[in-house]
């Protein structure tokens, strides 16, 4: 039997942690900080970057040259912004992180914080997520009472205030830009980049949005030989353990920690138990619904940013979606496009006009209407999407649809009209 | 309009942020919980007086933002999940069942007072699917007859 890898999930999966500042510090929890605290803000740095970590919200962006990118002397102040606004359909790993063990990513948090010389952390949370808001308040308000926020934690001088905040439901502010805009009290609209928000972010200083998953792995990366550490967890490039979120026909869905050399076959056969009700596997949703979608031949690969890159799709927020043969991928493609319709924010022509005519394509297949006119034209809406939109919401809806139509054609076929 | 209790709230939010405009959403939602779950025209312009931004930005601001309301909700707020994990293993049948069963359709409330509907895009709880949130509570791995359950017990 395939077993996770604990790191992240190491107190969690222990029954007996309450997820307490003293539970947490007996686990070993601030040793990192302490270490941190004596180190110069650029050898942090120089460290995360050395660890090859990868951003975990979807983008998959090395985070130590994020953070080395944050505009130096420019006398404003610098933000670190937590991106807790997990919306991306099938992720649902840093939910688990911030209920369950908040101390650790805030401990992230405050070292990346003290990396980027920012004095003022922000998270922000989707604003559905009310079990975490409490949870992260309440650990919050532990962290101050002890004196690790505040006036000069654990003597350091580095003077720290974090905030919880929290959003009100719309899944573009995950979009770091636009997650900025609400940040400041606007409409989440994504912005016109350069200048990105390295030098330009929250009330136009330099600001740095890391995914909570990411800066959960930081007292890892930072504690004893971490670097070494997590670089052994996985192929060259791809390091680090993640959260796979894993849902839709399985019989045992929920969120694995895993290394990134495991098959997704073993995701989906051993932790995920196979799937349900004895039926046979017809495809995988394999990184978030925006990632393009891969059929059961495609399934023996390495889950990891590389290996599913070269498939020609992407591990995204490590969110596999599976699904069985009685599944009728026309309908699943509908309720994905009518997510992006739902969510595009309507700035950019091709994402706000596309995604819903995209939807309306699709739905006058399931009206018995299809036609080989209209798959050629639902993949040139699509493809009119890609890159040509500020954000990658274009990109996001363009994916599935084009995908689903090359990978399952016949499907479609089956919704012409027979007259 | 705050009660004092929740303008101490408010006054503690504006102090963890450079701008008051920043403060805008969290302060909302304070009034919206505060006029039991809905906005109207008096708090966002209260809110806009707090924030110092124009009425229209706020409207701006709450059209734009699914959690706003603009109408009351049901005593119990029943947020049904039907995207893509949870419509895999039958969140829509879900809603159906639960707009059956309440016979109000998502969007609305019942005669009542006591339920709304409203069909939700992802809420982030795909491994534990289909998931329903009740005001500010998640439930997973809803069944039909769970869900009756809960409607059952909230009705009585």
């Amino acid at each position: 039997m395939a077993e996770e890898t604990l790191v992240l999930f190491k107190n969690i999966r222990n029954p007996k942690y309450d997820k307490s500042l003293s539970a947490y510090k007996k686990s070993g929890g601030f040793k990192s900080l302490k270490k941190v605290f004596g180190m110069k803000p650029d050898e942090v740095v120089q460290e995360v970057k050395e660890s090859g970590i990868r951003g975990r919200g979807g983008a998959g962006f090395p985070t130590g040259l994020k953070w080395s990118f944050m505009a130096k002397g420019t006398g404003k102040p610098s933000y670190l912004v937590a991106n807790a606004d997990e919306s991306e359909p099938g992720t649902c790993k840093d939910r688990e992180l911030m209920l369950k063990d908040p101390h650790m990513f805030l401990e992230g948090l405050m070292i990346g914080c003290y990396a980027i010389g920012c004095h003022h952390g922000y998270v922000y949370v989707r604003g559905e997520y009310f079990p975490s808001i409490k949870s992260l308040n309440e650990a919050v308000d532990e962290l101050y009472a002890d004196g690790l926020l505040g006036l000069d934690p654990m003597g350091s001088g580095f003077n720290l205030d974090i905030t919880i905040h929290t959003g009100a439901g719309a899944y573009i502010c995950g979009e770091e830009s636009a997650l900025l805009d609400s940040l400041e009290g606007k409409r989440g609209h994504p912005r016109v980049k350069p200048p990105f928000p390295a030098v330009s972010g929250f009330n136009g200083c330099p600001t740095s949005v890391n995914n909570v998953e990411t800066l959960a792995c930081m007292p890892f990366i930072l504690g004893d030989n971490g670097v070494e550490d997590f670089k052994n967890f996985g192929p060259q490039n791809n390091s680090g353990t993640h959260l796979v979120s894993l849902s839709g026909h399985v019989n045992r869905p929920g969120v694995y920690e895993l290394r990134m050399d495991v098959n997704m076959k073993d995701i989906i056969y051993e932790f995920g138990g196979g799937i349900r009700n004895g039926k046979k596997l017809k495809g995988v949703i394999p990184g978030g619904s925006s990632s393009p979608v891969m059929t059961a031949d495609e399934v023996d690969v390495l889950y990891n940013f590389d290996d599913l890159a070269k498939k020609g799709t992407m591990m995204g927020s490590s969110a596999m979606m599976v699904f069985d043969e009685d599944t009728d991928v026309v309908k699943l493609l509908h309720r994905i496009t009518r997510f992006y319709a739902h969510e595009s924010c309507g700035q950019c022509t091709p994402c706000r006009e596309g995604t819903h005519w995209s939807r309306q394509i699709i739905r006058d297949f399931l009206n018995g209407n299809g036609s080989e006119e209209k798959l050629l034209r639902l993949n040139r809406v699509g493809g009119n999407m890609m890159g040509t939109t500020l954000c990658a919401l274009g990109d996001a809806a363009a994916m599935p649809i084009q995908s689903f139509v090359k990978k399952f054609p016949e499907e479609f076929r089956k919704y012409y009209a027979t007259v | 309009m705050f009660s004092k209790d929740i303008q101490t709230q408010v006054d503690k939010l504006l102090s963890h942020y450079p701008i008051r405009q920043n403060a805008l959403i969290p302060i909302l939602h304070l009034a919206q919980n505060e006029n039991e779950g809905w906005l109207t025209e008096a708090w966002m312009q209260h809110v806009a007086d707090i924030c110092e931004v124009p009425l229209t930005h706020v409207e701006g601001v709450v059209t734009f933002y699914t959690m706003f309301r603009l109408k009351p909700p049901g005593k119990y707020h029943l947020q049904v999940c039907t995207c893509v994990p949870c419509c895999l293993v039958g969140g829509t049948e879900l809603l159906e069942h639960t707009e059956k069963k309440l016979g109000i359709h998502a969007g609305h409330t019942t005669d009542d007072g006591i339920f709304s509907i409203e069909e939700m895009e992802c809420i982030g709880a795909c491994s534990f699917a289909p998931a329903v949130i009740v005001n500010e509570d998640y439930h997973e791995q809803v069944t039909p007859e769970s869900m009756d359950k809960m409607i059952d017990e909230l009705r009585k």
